[in-house]
């Protein structure tokens, strides 16, 4: 076939003569459209098969609509309230009919058309120019005149103060809007990730600032919750807010774990922190950021029998026994550790404080990190 | 419009007067005509992007009807709804109203879980067109623009999906974002500058979900639907690609026109597409958030897992070894590169990738004409050793899970992915380069020596030799003379009409049997067309 059909050239009293196929055709035809095949499916009118054909179609949009009608009952009369676990469970059903019964009506609206489509529109292959080719040189030659002309006529090639002083206003105009945006919302970091809650606080803890622990409910812990093996999570207990608008328990820098150890567990501390642990001289209790340092996941996972904690996210591993330093994955620091110590409460119960803040900082490493 | 309006030239009919109205005014009918009588192709592969483009239709819509009940607060309160496992539990606003549309909002929960699927949807169906169009080679001259407003589109809406991901504040999207948040601090001189700036402080604060939500609702959907229009535009001031075929050639396109066959069959597809994201959103729980509570950084599930475009990410975290530069007092953590450095790197290669490909073969020619993976093995070798790197650290970032599934060591899960991300992608490559070889190899043989037809003869001589069929003229020694035109080769004589019978029997339950004046038009109808057919058969030579 031929792909450089010449536009159709007719007087405009034949093309009122023509049918409108051949008007269709003739319009493609100038568009650089050819129709190289067009048949109708079912030339033969009355047949059974078009019948058929068309109450198939029919019938998808039947099907469709019902089911639209199908959710519209749904929506309105099913239950679709909560109830415990105990109670009729029929809420269960309502957003599996909604939206089963959204993509029926979606479905066969869908399919009704497809078919429509393959069954009865005429079959057709079509044949399209591209005219993808660049532009003629002509083209590209006076268009570029055009521009250079205009350029001209702004003069700039010859007025460099004007085109120097408007590349520094350019200059203003792209940067300024955009400092001014973003620097409404920096914020300097200074020293805000070294220090957490457990910071000494004589102001609210006096006479020496001691924070106490707490669990997340704000009751204190003391050395006797913990069996041995076990673990607790918990926190500073600050209950004024922070300047990041959170309390002790719910300051993204405070999670801390107590671990305390089994029998003849003795963890090999790091240079210095030895005594980090409670009691001091032989410690039963260490106590560790819970915040990986990888990137700051909890690590909250506590294996007993290998004494490794776990951090769900990247698969950090900790070997709590060598201080929680990693042993696997992509973690690289240890966790740090807090100085516990204890204080006898009220009631004569002896509770665990932190003697001072972690010494080094918690959570994932950042640049500023020596 | 009736013939007789069309010869007056006055309109009568009340559609022909409101086209009179807009073209008056608008000149319209040369436009439109041409619009309307637009080729298509039509290709099944064609079809992903169809599908990121409606899914992207139906997030707008599910997303909008969203935002009238979600309040994007960080503010504290305490749940007093009707799920009954949350009573009293302290939480941000952001959550408590996800909760309210789960579980308050009549079908608030459908529109949920489809706006989630169509999200997950929406990524993978642009995945998946990058993917058709890198191995047949639609990013050619003069398409390369096309190919980076598309990766574009594909990081916005990972972006984008983030960022509506972290709404709910629920704990495991409150997990992702830390780690997000990591991520930024990772950054060497600026990280903690970066995590301050977006989290207006330090994580979590109280603004980012309001940040979040602006984002995820206006900035990055704005962007989106623009590069949506310049993707499509381009797409229709360039023309679709298409397979050679008999009849096709580099400067046309065929395919259906655009009124009415392929309007019907697209608007279809797009109902298609929303029934399958309507049924995920009703009959597939996703992302249950009153299961997982609200955010709290002490918290965490084990088998927590991102959304599954960010999974590839997680899986390269997980990978990558324990390596930390400390120099002069200053770190770079571990986490810069398998999630700064490693996704930046797979960006370049796929941004420039047109480009050099262009450069080491020296084509410099526009091609219209898509290719088949194998005719172009090193390109389909390439991607694949891509495709494999990509599943590796995909898998990886549910290495917990498959460890658990099939009671693998998670250290051990761990290793393999380690050591199959560098021996896997080489390996994909030289199979892949031999298959290509192969079935390149396999092609010319069936063109020159012909179909197997499974009938085996014996000489005279005893030899025993299997018949073959050749597709075309052959010369003197009996070999095929057809070139290779970069279509399929016909290998079953089925696919060459043989054993198949021209006309299936019509009907369901029985055979639909027409009256026998019906059925003797229809024959000689037939009889008729099978004379032309030659005729037509010749316009269709290959054109090579």
């Amino acid at each position: 076939m031929s792909s450089t059909h010449s536009p159709i050239e007719v007087t405009s009293d034949e093309l009122r003569a023509m049918s409108p196929e051949e008007q269709m055709l003739a319009g493609a035809e100038a568009d650089g459209v050819h129709v190289v095949h067009r048949r109708n499916r079912f030339p033969i009118p009355g047949t059974k098969a078009e019948k058929r054909a068309e109450r198939g179609v029919a019938m998808c949009f039947l099907i469709s609509a019902l089911a639209g009608v199908g959710f519209v009952v749904a929506f309105v009369a099913m239950p679709f309230h909560w109830h415990l676990p105990g109670t009729p469970q029929t809420f269960r059903f309502y957003t599996p009919a909604l939206g089963g019964l959204l993509a029926v009506m979606m479905l066969f609206m869908g399919v009704g058309l497809v078919l429509w489509a393959k069954w009865l529109m005429p079959e057709e292959e079509v044949v399209q120019d591209r005219h993808d080719e660049p532009s003629t040189e002509e083209d590209r030659l006076l268009t570029q005149a055009t521009l250079m002309v205009g350029i001209d006529d702004t003069g700039l090639p010859r007025r460099s103060l004007i085109l120097r002083t408007l590349g520094l206003a350019g200059g203003a105009i792209a940067t300024v809007p955009l400092i001014a945006m973003v620097g409404g919302m920096i914020k300097k970091p200074g020293k805000q990730l070294e220090h957490t809650l457990f910071t000494p606080n004589p102001k609210l803890f006096p006479p020496a600032g001691l924070v106490p622990l707490v669990y997340s409910d704000w009751r204190r812990v003391s050395p006797d919750d913990i069996l041995p093996g076990g673990i607790a999570t918990v926190f500073p207990g600050i209950r004024e807010v922070g300047a990041d608008g959170k309390t002790g328990v719910t300051s993204a820098s405070s999670p801390t774990l107590i671990i305390r150890l089994r029998p003849g567990q003795k963890v090999e501390a790091r240079k210095g922190q030895a005594s980090y642990g409670w009691p001091a001289n032989a410690p039963e209790y260490v106590a560790f950021s819970k915040i990986c340092t990888h990137a700051g996941c909890p690590a909250s996972l506590y294996e007993q029998q290998t004494t490794r904690l776990l951090c769900p996210c990247h698969q950090s591993q900790f070997e709590v026994l060598k201080d929680a330093k990693p042993v696997f994955g992509p973690a690289t620091r240890s966790l740090p550790k807090l100085p516990l110590g204890v204080e006898v409460g009220s009631d004569g119960r002896q509770y665990f404080v932190a003697r001072s803040d972690y010494t080094e900082p918690i959570g994932p490493a950042y640049w500023e990190r020596s | 419009m009736t013939a007789n309006a069309r010869r007056t030239g006055a309109p009568r009919t009340p559609a022909g007067k409101v086209a009179k109205f807009f073209d008056d005014r608008l000149n319209l009918a040369g436009p439109m005509r041409k619009q309307l009588n637009k080729v298509f192709p039509d290709h099944w592969s064609f079809m992903m992007g169809e599908i990121a483009l409606y899914s992207f239709i139906i997030l707008l819509l599910t997303g909008t009807y969203l935002t009238f009940f979600f309040d994007p607060s960080m503010a504290d309160t305490v749940y007093h709804g009707r799920y009954v496992p949350m009573q009293n539990v302290e939480m941000s606003k952001a959550y408590e109203s996800t909760l309210n549309i789960t579980f308050d909002v009549r079908g608030g929960l459908v529109i949920r879980q489809i706006h989630h699927w169509a999200a997950l949807m929406f990524v993978g169906a642009m995945l998946i067109h990058m993917f058709r169009v890198f191995f047949t080679g639609a990013f050619r001259k003069p398409r390369e623009l096309n190919w980076l407003i598309g990766l574009t589109l594909i990081v916005l809406g990972i972006v984008e999906g983030f960022a509506g991901y972290t709404l709910p504040d629920d704990l495991l999207s409150g997990t992702g974002l830390r780690i997000a948040d990591a991520i930024m601090l990772s950054i060497p001189v600026l990280g903690t500058w970066v995590s301050f700036l977006v989290f207006g402080g330090t994580f979590p604060g109280d603004l980012i979900i309001g940040r979040f939500y602006i984002v995820h609702v206006l900035v990055i959907p704005a962007i989106l639907a623009a590069l949506i229009g310049a993707h499509l535009a381009l797409i229709v001031r360039q023309k679709h690609t298409e397979f050679p075929a008999p009849g096709r050639s580099e400067h046309t396109v065929s395919g259906e026109r655009v009124f009415p066959i392929y309007a019907a069959k697209a608007g279809g597809f797009f109902f298609i597409v929303s029934a399958i994201t309507c049924a995920l959103g009703g009959l597939f729980q996703i992302n249950p958030v009153w299961l997982f509570g609200p955010y709290n950084p002490a918290q965490v599930s084990s088998g927590s897992q991102p959304d599954w475009y960010m999974m590839f990410l997680d899986g390269s975290t997980r990978l990558f070894p324990s390596w930390e530069v400390r120099l002069w007092g200053h770190t770079l953590a571990p986490l810069f590169w398998p999630t700064v450095v490693l996704p930046g790197i797979l960006l370049t290669l796929a941004v420039g990738y047109p480009f050099l490909e262009a450069k080491m073969t020296k084509d410099r020619l526009p091609h219209n004409m898509l290719q088949r993976p194998r005719d172009v093995p090193v390109r389909t070798s390439l991607g694949v050793m891509a495709l494999t790197f990509y599943l590796v650290l995909f898998l990886s970032g549910g290495n917990d899970i498959i460890a658990k599934a099939f009671d693998i060591s998670l250290n051990a899960m761990t290793w393999g992915g380690r050591i199959l991300l560098l021996v896997a992608p080489p390996i994909l490559y030289i199979i892949t380069y031999r298959i290509c070889l192969s079935l390149q190899r396999h092609d010319r043989e069936v063109l020159e020596h012909g179909v197997e037809t499974g009938i085996v003869k014996v000489l005279p001589t005893g030899e025993f030799i299997e018949v073959h069929q050749p597709l075309g003229p052959v010369d003197e020694h009996g070999h095929g003379q057809l070139a290779y035109a970069g279509t399929p080769v016909p290998k079953r004589m089925s696919q060459l009409g043989v054993g198949v019978p021209l006309r299936h029997i019509r009907g369901f339950f029985y055979p639909v049997k027409e009256k026998p004046e019906i059925q003797a038009a229809i024959d000689e109808l037939e009889a008729a067309e099978a004379d032309g057919q030659p005729a037509r058969d010749e316009q269709h030579q290959l054109t090579d």
